[in-house]
């Protein structure tokens, strides 16, 4: 794991001078010129001819993510063979491992915020894991080209809703994707959760983890992916005082505004509603001392009328 | 004893629509402080509340253009005409008479008669409460039900939340003027003459 820490710092403060500016211009970069096109052009060697051949879809890199993704500070080949920088690249690169998540992550002090061998542990649990062990790898959720840490640095819920639902909805929602993995075709989603009230809204509000995950509350996101059988569908779980979204979503410190101490400006200015969750505690008060005041004034002019008869 | 002189103040579809009203909003405000107070309910299920506000939402909104139609085609819209003359006097006159007059052997100032059902400060909360709290009620409502609808963000502000804050301001309104409504029901000849008239549709003066 040394070994590993070494090159990565090595990488690291190489890399930090040129942070970003791998991927600025990504027409005369060397893999990007390519593979962030639909198209690429080549000189044939074995025919001496130049030809234009359609890009894999698959393999074409969206180069605004990719410049703005957690590894934007990597080359292309810090992570691939430098082998393949040449065209037609080798058939054998494709069997070269490529370093997972924890083999840059695991055991290091300058990510323990992230708890790597948390997740880990907690995704070993989930049913991700159970169906297909191994190969149900970080980057099937986490696209290791484009990533951001959305959940710890929006302030927006809606944000941070649409980036992990789109997640879950890249395999979920993608026929060959899904079957990939599963070995079979994936279920609509809006016929399977045909049963949740204002679904569209749900989906823009929520994430699918919130009903979906055992909630862990020493981790940022919980990794633990429930079978369908024991997801949420009870209302009241999210929509009561002590509501799941609390721990789950609710939790994150750039959201934090919303807590209940927090001044009515800072709550109206969140841009989500639960009822049953959400209450302004000003107006709440208000509403008590009201109502009370009603009942003070009926029943002091409610004795007077008894004895004044 | 003055003699007793009845007046048919309450013809039956304005009873009808009283009572589906009474009935329709206990029920909207029971389940909407349930809905509201996020405190789990054993007993009846939080889907249940929701769909028992949805229907007797529909149905309180449905009964509310019985209202409206009843008011448009028989002569009880007079009865919710303010007049400019005496526009506050009126109804300061009404307020001061029931916290200190009538117990001072003060008559009634504007005692009811046939065209006048409602006394000034009655008429003044009936029309707040009919032609702006209930509308209002029902604007967001519907807007509550049908979310999609409603414009996602005014400035930084949840366009769902402002509504579901101007639904349950309303809907605290309206409860706190049934309280009231109540109450003063019970200031009659006793306390349960008013009452009955809402039922049997004739007033005694």
């Amino acid at each position: 794991m040394n070994y590993h820490l070494f090159i990565f710092i090595i990488l690291y403060c190489a890399a930090l001078p040129l942070k970003a500016q791998y991927y600025d211009d990504p027409e005369n970069h060397q893999c990007l010129k390519c593979h962030s096109n639909q198209t690429y052009s080549f000189h044939n060697d074995l025919m001496d001819t130049e030809e234009k051949r359609l890009m894999n879809p698959y393999y074409i890199l969206d180069t605004v993510a990719l410049k703005t993704g957690v590894h934007s500070v990597f080359d292309c080949t810090d992570c691939h063979s430098y082998e393949y920088t040449t065209y037609p690249h080798a058939a054998n690169l494709k069997l070269e491992p490529l370093a997972t998540c924890l083999d840059c992550h695991g055991g290091d002090e300058s990510f323990a915020t992230y708890q790597f061998e948390r997740i880990q542990e907690e995704f070993q649990k989930s049913v991700h894991h159970q169906g297909y062990g191994d190969n149900f790898t970080c980057s099937k959720c986490h696209s290791q080209h484009t990533y951001a840490t959305t959940a710890r640095t929006s302030n927006s819920v809606l944000e941070i809703v649409e980036y992990s639902n789109n997640m879950c909805l890249s395999c979920h929602n993608d026929m060959k994707k899904y079957l990939l993995v599963s070995g079979h075709g994936n279920p609509e989603i809006v016929d399977i959760h045909n049963w949740l009230p204002n679904q569209e809204l749900h989906f823009r509000h929520v994430r699918c983890i919130e009903c979906h995950t055992q909630v862990a509350d020493s981790l940022m996101v919980s990794h633990n992916i429930l079978k369908k059988e024991f997801a949420v569908r009870k209302c009241v779980e999210c929509h009561s005082a002590d509501s799941k979204l609390k721990a789950s979503l609710y939790k994150y410190q750039n959201l934090q505004q919303r807590d209940e101490g927090g001044g009515a400006l800072s709550v109206l200015s969140n841009d989500s509603y639960v009822i049953g969750t959400h209450q302004l505690p000003i107006l709440k008060m208000l509403s008590i001392i009201i109502f009370l005041a009603t009942l003070a004034g009926i029943l002091t002019h409610g004795i007077f009328r008894m004895f004044k008869k | 004893m003055e003699p007793d002189k009845k007046i048919y103040f309450y013809p039956l579809w304005l009873r009808i629509w009283h009572g589906i009203n009474a009935l329709g909003i206990i029920l909207l405000i029971f389940t909407g402080i349930s809905m509201n107070s996020g405190i789990e309910n054993r007993v009846i299920s939080f889907k249940a509340i929701v769909n028992i506000h949805n229907y007797a939402g529909v149905i309180v909104s449905a009964n509310y253009l019985l209202f409206l139609l009843g008011n448009c085609f028989t002569n009880n819209s007079k009865f919710y005409i303010v007049k400019p003359k005496g526009f506050l006097k009126r109804p300061m006159k009404q307020a001061y008479y029931y916290v200190w007059g009538m117990f001072h052997g003060m008559k009634p100032p504007y005692p009811l008669s046939e065209k006048r059902k409602f006394n000034p400060l009655q008429k003044y909360f009936y029309i707040l409460v009919m032609y702006i709290a209930v509308p209002l009620v029902i604007i967001s409502g519907f807007a509550l039900l049908f979310p999609e609808i409603i414009i996602d963000k005014v400035y930084n502000i949840s366009g769902v939340f402002l509504t579901a804050i101007l639904h349950s301001a309303m809907g605290f309104f309206i409860s706190i003027f049934l309280i009231i409504h109540l109450y003063v029901a019970s200031i009659g000849r006793n306390p349960l003459e008013n009452f009955k008239s809402m039922i049997n549709g004739w007033h005694h003066i």
